[in-house]
């Protein structure tokens, strides 16, 4: 396919680019190998993938529902303990990490989930302070009023770089979609992350609020040099805002290249 | 014109499932129960009828409601309601550590916190199940009579009834703001006191409430068995046949459970519609 390199990927001969973006570097901080996950007795969801994100790079994860994608993410970070296969974060085993590890692992990485799972009932602005508590827990870090100045106007900044710091004080479970994925970008953001994961972060939203959401992430991923990796069943939007698309089709990958050799319909066909 | 339901691979369903031979007899056993209950509970159409005038004359021997005491009932009342506010504090704050032991999937899965989940299950189950008129009656014999003891046995009553359903709202609250709060590298406590609890709170305050309403009514009739407030007046007043006295404490209690479960509502209300934090 348009003359990549074949890379063998769990089995499978994959057509394979090098990521393009000139801000990649050559550091891994995702790297995973021969990921299996299997529920049940025999419900097997990851068939032993491999895949990595480069530091610095812009990952989309493609895939029909089903496919894999939000269990390799979880996996990713042990949120579910994966079945088999090893998990590198930052040069660092994830998958024998104890507890301690992990977490400080898991604070580097900013997770924007698709129903923004932020906590309701409190404050935007406490949600992103909560963001903080992976790097100094206790309760000061549980909400705005007992948060040091410091950490309020840290959350602060990250509720500006969002645009939603005239919102700070509204309620979390008041806020419309577009808003509530913001806060959850902001909270992410207050983890100060090397990395970000996004798992299907506009699906629940309009197409213009996604925009919007997709648009901050690119502009993230940009200028702050934070990598990022993001799953997505919007196949423009899949190439328009990543440096590599993977492709997952039952549970293993099968396709893994740059995003400007790719046109939407060799990302449509991995679907259904 | 082809019939709508000729392309229909099915038949319409049925209205309702037809019962299993086990499970209709099983619904028969459940009616013959009940109906046996109704005879074993005494229940009587004649009895109940011959006790309309009897009622009748206890009202007229009621009325008007007698003020001779009514200072000293004050006081009592007001004891009574002491009592149950603080029982209830007691027992929410006792129950509320209880609780996040006491809820499914909120704790580590390891040996010693299975033990402690299985314990304060047991507790909080022991509490409940136990009548708050017995533990009443613990209380006299262990502390004395007076309002203290009856003050513990509304805590004991209130671990009982908070803590299953502490527990409970905490096991059905969603899962999401947890996995986002861990995600980020937040430990557990952390974890429960961020996303748990805030999430849980709109139950744990109307559980609260409802928990002061019910030891507002418990209050009285522990005083019966010595366990202080207006309980006792309301006995010795019935024992002398001071109807009149009787009625003027229950008009009382009435107002009291009335104003609690009002005040109750206008705080659930404030509480929930507040500003957040």
């Amino acid at each position: 396919m348009m003359g990549q390199a074949q890379m063998h990927i769990t089995g499978a001969q994959v057509p394979v680019t090098p990521p393009t973006a000139q801000t990649a570097d050559k550091r891994c901080d995702l790297s995973v190998k021969g990921l299996r996950k299997t529920f049940g007795k025999d419900q097997t969801v990851l068939q032993g993938i491999t895949f990595s994100v480069r530091s610095r790079e812009a990952v989309a994860l493609i895939g029909s529902n089903g496919a894999g994608k939000s269990t390799a993410l979880r996996c990713a970070l042990r949120l579910i303990e994966p079945g088999a296969g090893s998990i590198e974060l930052f040069e660092q085993d994830v998958s024998d990490a104890r507890l301690q590890t992990l977490r400080k692992l898991r604070a580097d990485v900013g997770f924007v989930f698709q129903k923004h799972n932020l906590v309701p009932r409190v404050s935007a602005l406490t949600n992103v302070i909560q963001g903080n508590l992976g790097r100094s827990g206790g309760f000061r870090g549980w909400t705005q009023f007992l948060a040091p100045s410091a950490l309020r106007n840290r959350a602060m900044d990250c509720l500006h770089r969002v645009g939603l710091a005239d919102h700070a004080m509204k309620r979390a479970d008041q806020l419309s979609g577009g808003q509530s994925q913001r806060v959850a970008i902001a909270r992410a953001l207050m983890q100060q992350p090397r990395m970000v994961v996004a798992d299907e972060p506009v699906a629940s939203l309009d197409p213009v609020a996604g925009h919007e959401v997709m648009e901050l992430f690119h502009q993230l991923a940009r200028e702050e040099g934070i990598t990022l990796l993001f799953t997505s069943h919007n196949v423009e939007q899949a190439l328009s805002y990543s440096d590599r698309v993977l492709a997952l089709k039952q549970g293993e990958i099968v396709l893994d290249a740059s995003s400007n050799t790719l046109v939407p319909s060799d990302l449509s066909k991995h679907y259904g | 014109m082809a019939d709508a339901t000729d392309t229909r691979k099915g038949g319409l369903p049925e209205r309702l499932e037809r019962p299993g031979a086990l499970q209709f007899t099983a619904y028969v056993a459940l009616a013959a129960f009940v109906i046996w209950s109704f005879h074993g509970a005494g229940w009587s159409f004649s009895a109940l009828l011959s006790g309309g005038p009897a009622m009748a004359d206890f009202l007229s021997r009621a009325w008007p409601p007698s003020l001779e005491r009514l200072p000293q009932l004050s006081t009592a009342l007001f004891e009574t309601f002491q009592m149950a506010l603080v029982g209830t504090i007691l027992g929410i704050l006792v129950s509320f550590p209880l609780a996040i032991l006491a809820a499914k999937g909120l704790t580590k899965q390891t040996f010693v916190a299975r033990v402690f989940y299985s314990a304060s299950r047991l507790l909080i189950a022991l509490f409940r199940t136990v009548p708050d008129l017995v533990w009443a009656l613990v209380f006299v014999i262990t502390v004395g009579l007076g309002p203290f003891a009856g003050t513990l046995a509304i805590a004991v009553d209130t671990v009982g009834f908070c803590g299953r359903f502490f527990a409970e709202s905490m096991e059905d609250v969603e899962k999401g703001p947890s996995e986002a709060l861990t995600a980020a590298g937040a430990n557990k406590v952390d974890t429960i006191f961020c996303a748990v609890v805030p999430a849980a709170m709109p139950s744990f305050i109307t559980t609260s409430l409802f928990a002061l309403e019910k030891a507002t009514r418990s209050s009285v009739v522990l005083g019966l068995v010595g366990a202080g407030g207006i309980g006792i007046e309301l006995k010795v007043a019935m024992d002398f046949f001071d109807y009149q006295l009787a009625m003027t404490i229950i008009l009382m209690i009435f107002a009291l459970v009335l104003c609690v479960e009002r005040l109750g509502n206008l705080a659930r209300n404030r509480i929930l519609e507040g500003s957040p934090r």
